[in-house]
């Protein structure tokens, strides 16, 4: 075997999995469609009062809802929301978590204790309940950057998520500071922010995405739940959640209207969820790759 | 051991404390808070808001508003629902029953799918049956609950019908037939598509965990000597193997008993049950505090003492885990 830097190593270990490939490219085309929404020549908005309930056609793939709108447009855009809302708010749920969970386990003492009753205390929160309560409460505070409901769901998403990962940073950086380069960096004189920055943290690396990957999945769900529930995303922004609403009200008359969204999500949530389980493989070298 | 109960009981109360100040907080913080609703209403003239104040004792300062909400509750006293003007003890001691049947029901229903599965696939591991079951798993594990329950809607009330009657094969919403007959039977049917759509995705969960967890087990030395003293593959797989590894599953379970929880809110709200979750939503849809606030605290009561619980319980099936 050639000698190959463990970057390289750890790209190889994720081609190996078939179903984490597959699952990439699925979510470059659901990038690729969400990005090309603006060349549908409807707008998610644009009604056709004259054509409500349409079954699904050549001119309108996935049929019109109760206001004649473009479902196929409506899913493009909701895609966008879906994707956007995961992203951002893992990549805020990441950086919480790993800010504390890194400060929490390196630095011990009264700190950890303080942050950890925090954590805990956060965990005991029922989060889907608190959630509902915190989406209607944001949006009627006199802030304007709060009117724009993606924002408020994206925040509080990430404010009751982070935990995940503190606990697992944390438990990461105790075991990894009392590692020798940690000592030895601190021997020659190396800064702790530097040593959390640069030593200790790109260890973490590979638990961290695959955390973020979960999480990720968890947010696409959460928000579309809460979008059906009327406690995400407000309309007239398109989101899959808030179709699948509506879809519930009109179930006779248009029952295509609750299969597509649905699909989506579900396509969404297992390529993600796919692509973590080849992160957890790629960076754990003591897994067998049996033959799928 | 009761000592080591007790001491986590207590340890709770400070977080349960933090919890209700926070959640107090963030309800009376809103603009208008309890009031909004009377404030858009132009029929309500300003004498009227002052009285209802007066009435609700919102004219105090917050901290003193916040000692006589925690008081009350201490003794049970969860307020009057601003929407119903009803005791909400009295609204939510009504709705429990409900919520703990679905609850409850699909919580059997997933153990007795999970636990044969899991322990299928596991003794087999990738067989068909195993790549099967994981990729049910992955499928069950990736539908959202909500999605599936407009699903089942879907296929079981508008698509199929009951071929002898015409009438759809399950209800799809609703606890009792209206005007029928309060009967067992009747109350099963109406459970039938609620608890499916509830307990996919925990099947999926379970059964996957505990073969993994079998598996780990199956590398024990302490499996090697039972085979090496020749235990039949049934004493090994029931006797030794599946009492350590359901030790996790224990813990687990108790700890996710909460997200039931959450999982019936999306139920309950999608099959009208008339639970919890459901008067949690419409509370929340008509922003009604005093219930959004029992409903949440008596939720992280829930979390707590499952936590509580799931801790107990390992100690209880694990004689090694020592409690200091």
């Amino acid at each position: 075997m050639t000698n190959r830097s463990m970057g390289s190593q750890i790209v190889r270990r994720f081609f190996k999995h078939r179903l984490a490939v597959v699952a990439v490219v699925m979510l470059a085309l659901m990038v690729l469609l969400a990005l090309g929404a603006s060349f549908s020549p409807y707008t998610p908005t644009q009604q056709e009062p004259t054509n409500p309930f349409q079954h699904p056609t050549g001119t309108h793939w996935f049929g019109t809802d109760e206001l004649g709108r473009d479902i196929f447009t409506r899913i493009l855009y909701g895609s966008r929301v879906s994707l956007i809302v995961g992203l951002i708010s893992t990549l805020l749920t990441i950086f919480l978590g790993v800010a504390v969970g890194a400060i929490s386990g390196y630095y011990g003492g009264w700190m950890d204790n303080v942050l950890m009753r925090i954590t805990d205390t956060f965990l005991t929160f029922p989060t889907i309940f608190v959630l509902i309560i915190l989406s209607s409460l944001l949006r009627e505070l006199p802030y304007p950057w709060l009117k724009n409901s993606v924002v408020v769901v994206i925040v509080i998403i990430a404010a009751l998520s982070w935990m995940w990962p503190a606990r697992l940073v944390r438990s990461l950086f105790i075991t990894l500071r009392e590692r020798e380069f940690v000592t030895a960096t601190r021997a020659l004189g190396g800064s702790s922010v530097g040593i959390i920055i640069r030593h200790i943290l790109p260890n973490c690396l590979g638990p961290i995405l695959v955390s973020g990957t979960l999480q990720m999945a968890n947010a696409i769900i959460t928000e579309s739940g809460l979008s059906y529930l009327g406690f995400g995303v407000q309309p007239p922004t398109p989101t899959w959640g808030a179709i699948l609403s509506t879809a519930q009200v009109h179930v006779f008359r248009a029952p295509w209207m609750a299969i597509y969204p649905g699909v989506m999500i579900f396509i969404t949530v297992m390529t993600i969820n796919y692509i973590g389980d080849g992160l957890r493989d790629a960076f754990d070298p003591y897994v067998v790759h049996t033959e799928k | 051991m009761a000592n080591y109960a007790l001491r986590r009981v207590f340890q709770s109360i400070p977080i349960l404390f933090i919890l209700s100040i926070l959640l107090f907080a963030m309800v009376r913080a809103a603009p208008g808070g309890p009031l909004s609703t009377a404030y858009r209403n132009p029929n309500v003239t300003k004498e009227q808001i002052e009285l209802l104040k007066k009435q609700l004792g919102l004219d105090q300062p917050l901290p003193v508003q916040y000692v006589r909400w925690l008081g009350d509750m201490l003794q049970g006293d969860m307020g009057d629902s601003i929407k119903f003007r009803r005791p909400v003890s009295e609204m939510i001691a009504e709705r429990i029953p409900n919520t703990l049947v679905l609850v409850g029901v699909s919580f059997l229903v997933t153990l007795i799918i999970a636990l044969p599965v899991g322990i299928i696939s596991a003794r087999k591991p990738y067989s068909f049956f195993d790549y099967a079951a994981t990729t049910l798993t992955f499928i069950g594990q990736s539908v959202p609950v909500f999605w599936l329950g407009l699903a089942l809607i879907l296929v079981f009330y508008v698509a199929i019908q009951n071929p002898a009657t015409g009438a759809p094969l399950f209800p799809a919403g609703g606890m009792r037939t209206i005007g029928g007959e309060r009967s067992l039977a009747d109350l099963a049917w109406h459970l039938v598509l609620p608890v499916t759509a509830l307990s996919v995705g925990w099947i999926a969960w379970y059964s996957r965990f505990l073969r993994s967890s079998l598996l780990d087990v199956l590398h024990e030395d302490y499996i090697r000597t039972a085979r090496a003293k020749g235990a039949s593959d049934r004493i090994v797989y029931y006797k030794h193997a599946l009492r350590n590894a359901i030790l996790p599953l224990v813990t687990l379970i108790a700890l996710d008993l909460p997200s039931l929880f959450a999982g019936a809110l999306f139920i309950e709200t999608i099959f009208a049950w008339p639970g919890m979750g459901r008067l949690f939503w419409d509370a929340a849809r008509g922003r009604d505090y005093p219930v959004l606030l029992a409903v949440v605290m008596i939720d992280a009561v829930i979390i707590i003492s499952c936590n509580i619980l799931a801790d107990i319980f390992y100690g209880i099936l694990d004689p090694r885990v020592k409690y200091d």
